[in-house]
């Protein structure tokens, strides 16, 4: 089983999101970086996959040359190999990144590319199925449960996904990919092991000059927070009747 | 004109009126469903249908295919879709066939060439100016734009069926579970949420003792999940649940970004916390300075005791 994860390196914010001086980018100067939450379990279930039923995962990231950290913390975790489309640091738009993910997969047969439902940071909910669309296999998102059927000619994978209503079920003949939600498993830390094979992987390095798409970021802005200071109803258990009067006054206390 | 994709949601009016104070003549469309009298009312003359044997159960990609087919067929200037998990994915589906771009989670529009945008990226963490250029403007309006005043009422609305030819049959339900009767974070009018602070899985339980007196659920941050404190399907963020309750009561959550924007359009925040320069102690309407299980249990009591008198 061949398994590709497309994952982005993202900002890592805490309770702040500053801006770069030209507000067209957050600035990471005090912030780390990571792999979004939804494709981290996206790695994880490749890896359990590969584990199941052999083959190996690769994991693949377009972005600045830096992105190595986190297609090294994805080794870490248990991927194979590490491919980096080296596009700069200027953000693509979808349509590009699509293109860039495309290139460098090629002519490489995976039987299934898995890729978070969004990206963290910028959220354009495309990616995967522009991605897909271009390798000419089927694919669904809001993933929350995978199960690989191998018994079947060229085999299968039963996707699951969460809606208002309950859980609905597709069956995709392989090779399909789908776009994974945060949920679908309990990623691991990386072990020690795991991060010293990862210091020594190779990763290939795909040069890409991007071509833009329609949508072009001018820039980011904050919104607007005109919220007042909390009012502090009290310290420790002291403050239950001040709280219950204000449940009562809002109406959930009958 | 604007061609506008609804669904059967409330937030539908909102991006119907969204589309109508953009100034130029609005259609409708929808997978089945919609009600041509209340769209004639709301000032809506077409709404196109689509139907399809191949749509009797959802299949994401069929489902874009047909809407693409419809665009090319009516020929919009640009189309402004629901931003529920279905549409948006057929919209991106609509997109990559035709090959244009697609803008997600609008908030404010203005037409021209180009296009001037703004979205939400990030669940509410950042908003983005943004530029579409392109021969149909694809955009899917986030939840939550307040609709400025439609048109007028129109004497009818005409449905006009399309039945499209679709190949991209490939991805659709095979099995559908229905969840029961029973109240979701979704939902339910009161949330009492647990974070770090909370210690452990079993200190959830004044939570749920606390949640059960103010008929409401338990909710959780990442830090919970992470930990394997409660499932997945109880956290409230930008990777788990969007909230919005009367009462969102937090204990021991600090309140980062991811968390914040999953709850912050509830109606009432509440925080408890040790620390008082926590950010979710800072942006909520009311605050406890204290510990989750001090306070917490003399809430359960204050409230039990006032309840007998």
């Amino acid at each position: 089983m061949e398994v590709l994860v497309c994952v982005k390196r993202v900002p890592a914010p805490g309770a702040k999101v500053p801006l770069t001086d030209d507000q067209t980018e957050i600035d990471t100067r005090y912030l780390g970086h990571t792999i979004g939450p939804h494709e981290e379990c996206a790695v994880e279930e490749a890896v359990r996959i590969v584990k199941a039923h052999g083959g190996s995962a690769t994991v693949l990231a377009v972005g600045p040359a830096a992105a190595d950290e986190q297609l090294r913390y994805a080794i870490a975790m248990g991927a194979d190999r590490g491919v980096l489309v080296d596009v700069g640091d200027a953000e693509l738009d979808p349509e590009a990144t699509a293109a860039a993910i495309s290139h460098a997969v090629g002519d490489t047969r995976y039987d299934l590319v898995l890729f978070g439902t969004e990206s963290a940071d910028a959220s354009h909910y495309q990616v995967g199925i522009r991605v897909a669309s271009a390798l000419g296999v089927p694919i669904v998102g809001g993933i929350k449960g995978l199960e690989l059927d191998t018994a079947v000619d060229d085999g299968a994978v039963s996707l699951r996904r969460e809606v208002a209503d309950g859980v609905e079920v597709y069956r995709l003949p392989l090779p399909a990919a789908a776009a994974v939600k945060e949920g679908l498993n309990l990623p691991r830390y990386p072990s020690m092991p795991g991060r010293l094979k990862a210091k020594k992987a190779r990763i290939d390095v795909v040069p890409y000059t991007p071509e833009p798409g329609g949508l072009r970021k001018v820039r980011l802005r904050q919104p607007n927070d005109d919220r007042e200071e909390a009012i502090v109803l009290g310290h420790g258990a002291d403050a239950a009747p001040a709280v219950v009067d204000v449940l009562t006054q809002i109406g959930v206390i009958a | 004109m604007i061609l506008t994709v609804l669904d059967d949601s409330p937030a539908a009016l909102d991006v119907l009126a969204f589309a109508q104070s953009l100034g130029q003549p609005v259609e409708a469309v929808t997978f089945g469903g919609g009600d041509p009298d209340d769209l004639a009312k709301r000032g809506v003359s077409t709404l196109h249908r689509i139907t399809s044997d191949e749509l009797a159960d959802y299949a994401p990609a069929a489902s874009g295919e047909a809407l693409l087919r419809l665009i090319e067929q009516v020929r919009p200037d640009g189309v402004l879709a629901v931003s529920s998990d279905r549409v948006t994915e057929a919209m991106a589906h609509a997109a990559t066939l035709a090959r244009l771009p697609l803008a997600t989670n609008c908030v404010e529009v203005t037409t021209g060439d180009p296009w001037l945008l703004t979205r939400v990226r990030g669940g509410g963490m950042l908003l983005e100016e943004a530029e579409l250029t392109a021969d149909v403007a694809l955009l899917t309006i986030a939840q939550g734009v307040s609709g400025e005043i439609g048109a007028g009422p129109v004497a009818s609305c005409e449905v006009r069926e399309f039945t499209p030819e679709l190949t991209a049959t490939q991805a659709r339900v095979v099995e559908r579970t229905s969840r029961g009767s029973g109240m979701t974070l979704a939902t339910a009018p009161v949330i009492v949420s647990g974070g770090r602070g909370v210690g452990s899985a079993d200190g959830y339980a004044v939570l749920e003792e606390l949640a059960k007196r103010l008929g409401g659920v338990v909710g959780c941050s990442r830090v919970a999940t992470n930990n394997g404190w409660r499932p997945h399907s109880d956290q409230v963020g930008l990777t788990g649940t969007k909230v919005t309750p009367e009462l969102y009561l937090a204990c021991g959550i600090s309140g980062a970004t991811q968390h914040w924007v999953g709850c912050m359009d509830s109606k009432v925040i509440m925080a408890v916390n040790t620390d008082p320069e926590a950010p979710l102690v800072r942006r909520a309407n009311y605050a406890v300075i204290g510990d989750v299980h001090e306070v917490l249990p003399a809430i359960v009591k204050e409230i039990d005791s006032r309840s007998k008198t």
